[in-house]
């Protein structure tokens, strides 16, 4: 029987070290490619090299005869069958969309895209025939450039007449939540407009996607590497004509995703379709060059900004005019990323008005979709850019130009200009905290000296505070925003005889350790043991309902529901705990695991309960034997997080290489259930952010070929690129759940990148610099140097200046190193006093 | 097909491969080692790392044939008896890992880099792991959880591998 008297500790705040490590450290792993059934075949793909163009012809025949291949198919082979994958997020009613066949009919529309699909006997024998295909195109005109794309020219897909898939527009007049935008930048003193570029990135997990599927007994079972079993099943089962409960799908371990595996992929419904065509399982792996190809990239948009003021720095107003380029197909959440984003550009500020206006676009490339901060880092990039270049303008310390804007702590709750409420937040506390770390004043001196002995080493200090929606999401807000599905969580808790207890929950961890913390909360809240939680997750036949983990969802939501069922196996066991008791269920008070009558010492614990239960020999009447009890959460709001985030670099002028000397962050995401695993979060949500600041981007050329397709080019740092970050919380407990906690998955993302580039600039400001485009390769950096005014103080309130940092050198061949240089076409910048 | 004869994790094998198998196909495929997993395919991201007669190679730029003779060592030969290897033990303290994928690959890496260098600073430790990559913790867990190993049992870290 489980033991609870001796229990102390709490569970939740400790750093528990977790239960997820035991298999994967050992290489005791589920990963969906370690999977082997009797009879498997394996497929291979066949990709087009071409962005746009008609299929005139495809000769399989060489391919069929290819030994061990066991047939081949076409996108006409696979005719309805194969559906078109599923757009979740229709942003307008009147958005524009192509059909998306899993494999192409007869267009391709962007390079990567799946051709045909052989399937052999061995991986070996499917990939060596993939170039027995014999494809014959017919070149369309290739459309690269999302600007260009936005006015007119080329058509991506000549059938929707346009390459603006939806405009999308919140105006804070209109809603009714601030005043007018145009007024407020009419009567400006000060006005800031700046245009910036996300360079397009990719997620990168380091597990390849891979799926299985065996068609074999009366469910179809799918094995994949996902984010989102639940949605899949339903996804597949709609996409492909199949009834809902035929379909089985699993996500067994999983190698990280960060939003890149939340998708209903073309490879699934390929292997799905084609294993049940054949009677047989079937399994794909994709190689890393096609995960970079083809698994949907993130970010990619245009952000053109207008930032009001008064002379005093205090801001008036607030327009965005986005670009967001969806590549040439909408995935599963595509269109709603940047929309993701139009809640957060206010940021922590009290801004009085804003718009924002963003027109997605359709190019010939891969499509992009959610990729960790989905919308939120790009709209925190911008407006913490901005606020430094206000603080220039006005002659402010960039710290003291937030304070004047952001909202105060007794201000909370706080409603936004963008109509959301912010529960809890103390920005003053977590700025002081990272200040005092930093040790502000000290860099800020020896910058000083760098600038007055003309150092060839520049040193730059860049603030970012951040706050972020998270914990997708309150259902109604999805249903306003015309989101295809709710945001609620589901989870159940069986009570086992031996008083071991199960938990199921809908929100399938791929790395974040949910069986930990998970447990944590479970033994705390039943007063069980924490090793005698046993968390299943991530396979439909067990866990029934979920809308899985993105969106820094799975505590605030998916850990409330969680709480939930946990209550309810309370109150169930309570009426049959005073019956054994023979005592009044009223009288009963439950702590530490065991029911007491009040002021005597007669109890029982929830472990006896489940064996009383199980044996079901005395029960009260009327009372189902079973302590089992499920719970579906849907939050009322969003969760906000906040943080100040300080780091300096060190910019060498004379090679353009910036290296970071320190990095500082002090987060508030309310209560914590597990410090260790927070703290990993932050540390990796920092890289991602930093890397797209200094080195990653996913780079096209003319002709809509991708050229970083390999870790050769697409450079995800490694150890001895980082340095040690600084860490630290406070804490304001959120009032929008019992736990009192905020998402943290995405924190470190958002607000490093801004962070970063706000450094690079600081360091090189006073030599005219006031802008770099990401990534700020040593290159760009060495580039902007040479291109810079000769004056080397153009940064002063009352001149405006113009000036542009074109990279005119497009040559692909420079991603060879940790100088990643890109094609994009620069960013125009202009700063100015009205 | 070539017949190739192998030490793996203690076991001898001998198997027949076709001479172009990379031995991480071997590994995965033949012996039934999926502990050792595929990143990439441009050798960039180490997590395929093995032992090859107690010295670290990525598995995936070895033939299987090169092999033919040889003792290689994976992450599911490193504990014994059930008690972790004190580098996985150090992994798992210091919560070096997140989805886990690139563990089996660090882990093995960062043995290696101790048996070199049994007392690293923060800054060798970070060079000697370049060539393995981790997209989820950022890293600064797992120098944490080297330096931990190296503190903590310096001499059974370094021994370990192909050679127990
Ligand atoms: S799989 Fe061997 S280095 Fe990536
Ligand atoms: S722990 Fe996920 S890649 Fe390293």
């Amino acid at each position: 029987m489980t033991v609870t008297e001796e229990r102390s500790v709490t569970e939740v705040g400790s750093p528990r070290r977790r239960k997820e490590d035991g298999r994967l450290v050992t290489g005791r792993t589920r990963w969906t490619d370690n999977i082997s059934l009797p009879g498997m075949l394996h497929l291979a793909m066949v990709r087009s090299p071409m962005a746009h163009a008609t299929i005139t012809s495809i000769d399989v025949e060489a391919a069929k005869s290819s030994p061990g291949v066991v047939a081949v198919f076409t996108g006409a082979d696979l005719g309805d069958e194969q559906g078109s994958l599923p757009c979740a997020w229709p942003i307008t009613a009147d958005q524009k969309a192509p059909p998306h066949p899993s494999i192409a009919v007869d267009t391709v529309n962007f390079a990567g895209e799946i051709v045909a699909c052989i399937v052999a006997r061995s991986a070996v024998a499917a990939k060596d025939a993939v170039e027995l295909v014999d494809v014959e195109y017919d070149d369309l005109p290739v459309v690269v450039d999302m600007a260009a794309a936005a006015e007119g020219g080329n058509l991506t897909h000549p059938d929707l007449g346009t390459n603006v898939s939806a405009t999308w527009v919140f105006d804070s007049a209109e809603a009714g939540t601030g005043g007018n935008v145009e007024d407020a930048i009419r009567d400006a003193e000060v006005l800031v407009e700046r245009t910036y570029r996300q360079q397009r990135l990719i997620p990168a997990f380091m597990e390849p996607r891979s799926v299985v599927c065996d068609p074999t007994g009366e469910q179809t079972t799918l094995w994949s590497a996902t984010q989102i079993p639940h949605i899949l099943k339903l996804m597949l089962a709609l996409t492909c004509g199949i009834s809902e409960s035929k379909l089985r799908v699993i996500a067994p371990d999983v190698g990280g995703g960060f939003g890149g595996k939340l998708q209903v992929t073309p490879e699934e419904v390929i292997t799905l379709v084609v294993s049940r065509r054949l009677g047989k399982p079937c399994k794909y792996t994709e190689t890393r060059s096609e995960s970079l190809l083809a698994g949907h990239h993130g970010r990619d948009q245009i952000q053109k900004l207008t930032l009001s003021a008064t002379r005093e720095g205090i801001v008036t107003g607030l327009k965005v005019d986005l670009l967001a380029d969806m590549g040439a197909y909408l995935g599963l959440v595509t269109p709603g990323v940047p929309i993701l984003g139009a809640f957060m550009y206010n940021a922590i500020y009290k801004f009085p008005a804003y718009r924002f206006e963003c027109r997605n676009i359709f190019t010939n490339k891969n499509w992009t979709d959610a990729y960790r901060g989905a919308g939120r880092p790009e709209a925190t990039f911008a407006i913490e850019r901005l606020m430094d270049e206000l603080a220039v303008e006005i002659g402010v310390d960039p710290l003291e130009i937030r304070e004047r804007n952001w909202i105060k702590h007794e201000e909370f709750p706080f409603s936004t200009v963008a109509g959301l409420e912010y529960d809890t937040g103390n920005y003053e506390a977590a700025t002081a905290r990272a200040k005092e770390l930093f040790g502000y004043d000290a860099l800020r001196a020896e910058q000083r000296e760098r600038r007055e002995s003309g150092d060839p080493v520049q040193l730059g200090i860049g603030v970012s505070t951040f706050t972020e929606m998270c914990g997708l999401a309150p259902s109604r807000v999805l249903g306003a925003l015309s989101y295809g599905a709710g945001g609620w969580e589901h989870a159940s808790i069986r009570m086992l005889p031996s008083g071991k207890v199960e938990v199921i929950t809908g929100s399938s961890g791929h790395g974040q350790g949910h069986e930990t913390a998970w447990s944590q909360i479970v033994a705390d809240r039943l007063g069980v043991a924490f090793d005698d939680v046993e968390v299943l997750h991530g396979d439909t036949q067990i866990s029934a309902r979920g809308l899985d983990t993105y969106g820094s969802r799975s505590l605030t939501v998916g850990g409330m529901a969680v709480v939930a069922a946990a209550d309810k196996v309370i109150e169930k066991a309570r009426p049959i705990a005073a019956h054994l008791l023979e005592a009044n269920a009223d009288d009963l008070e439950f702590t530490g695991g065991k029911f007491n009558v009040r002021g005597t010492d007669s109890s029982i614990g929830i472990g006896d309960l489940a064996l009383a239960v199980f044996a079901a020999h005395n029960m009260p009447d009327g009372v189902e034997p079973s302590l089992d009890a499920e719970a579906t959460f849907d939050p009322e709001n969003f969760s906000f997080p906040h943080g100040t985030h300080l780091c300096a670099v060190e910019v060498d002028t004379e090679t353009g290489e910036t290296k970071i000397r320190s990095y500082v962050c002090v987060d508030d995401i309310g209560k914590v259930v597990n410090p260790l695993i927070v703290e990993g979060q932050v540390h990796g949500g920092l890289v991602q952010g930093i890397a797209q600041a200094l080195w990653e981007e996913a780079v096209y050329d003319d002709s809509g070929t991708l050229v970083t397709g390999s870790f050769v080019d697409y450079l995800v740092p490694s150890a001895a690129d980082l340095p040690h970050f600084t860490t630290d919380r406070t804490e304001s407990p959120s009032s929008t759940n019992a736990l009192g906690v905020k998402g943290v998955g995405e924190a470190g993302t958002i607000a490093s990148t801004p962070a970063v580039v706000n450094a690079v600039v600081d360091a090189l400001r006073h030599l005219g610099i006031r802008d770099i485009e990401m990534p700020c390769s040593p290159h760009r950096v060495w580039s902007a140097l040479q291109h810079r005014d000769g004056d080397g103080s153009s940064s002063g309130a009352d001149t405006p200046t113009e000036k542009t940092f074109v990279d005119d050198d497009a040559d692909p061949s420079h991603n060879a190193q940790l100088s990643g240089e890109g094609s994009g076409s620069g960013a125009a910048e202009q700063g100015g006093l009205a | 097909m070539a017949r190739i004869s192998i030490k793996v994790d203690g076991v001898e094998y001998a198997d027949d491969v076709e001479p172009r198998t990379l031995l991480v196909y071997y590994l995965r495929d033949q012996v039934g080692k999926t502990g050792t997993v595929i990143g990439c395919d441009t050798s960039n991201c180490g997590s395929c790392t093995v032992h090859l007669d107690g010295t670290s190679v990525k598995s995936c730029t070895v033939l299987a044939v090169q092999a033919d003779g040889h003792e290689v060592t994976t992450i599911e030969g490193l504990a014994k008896d059930g008690e972790l290897h004190p580098m996985q033990q150090a992994f798992h303290e210091n919560h070096a890992l997140q989805c886990g994928f690139c563990t089996p690959g660090m882990v093995m890496q960062s043995i290696d880099l101790l048996r070199d260098n049994p007392s690293p600073t923060g800054e060798e430790v970070r060079h000697g792991l370049e060539g393995n990559l981790c997209r989820c913790t950022g890293y600064q867990n797992i120098v944490k959880a080297v330096l931990a190993a190296a503190e903590s049992a310096p001499v059974r870290v370094g021994t370990a591998g192909g050679t127990l």
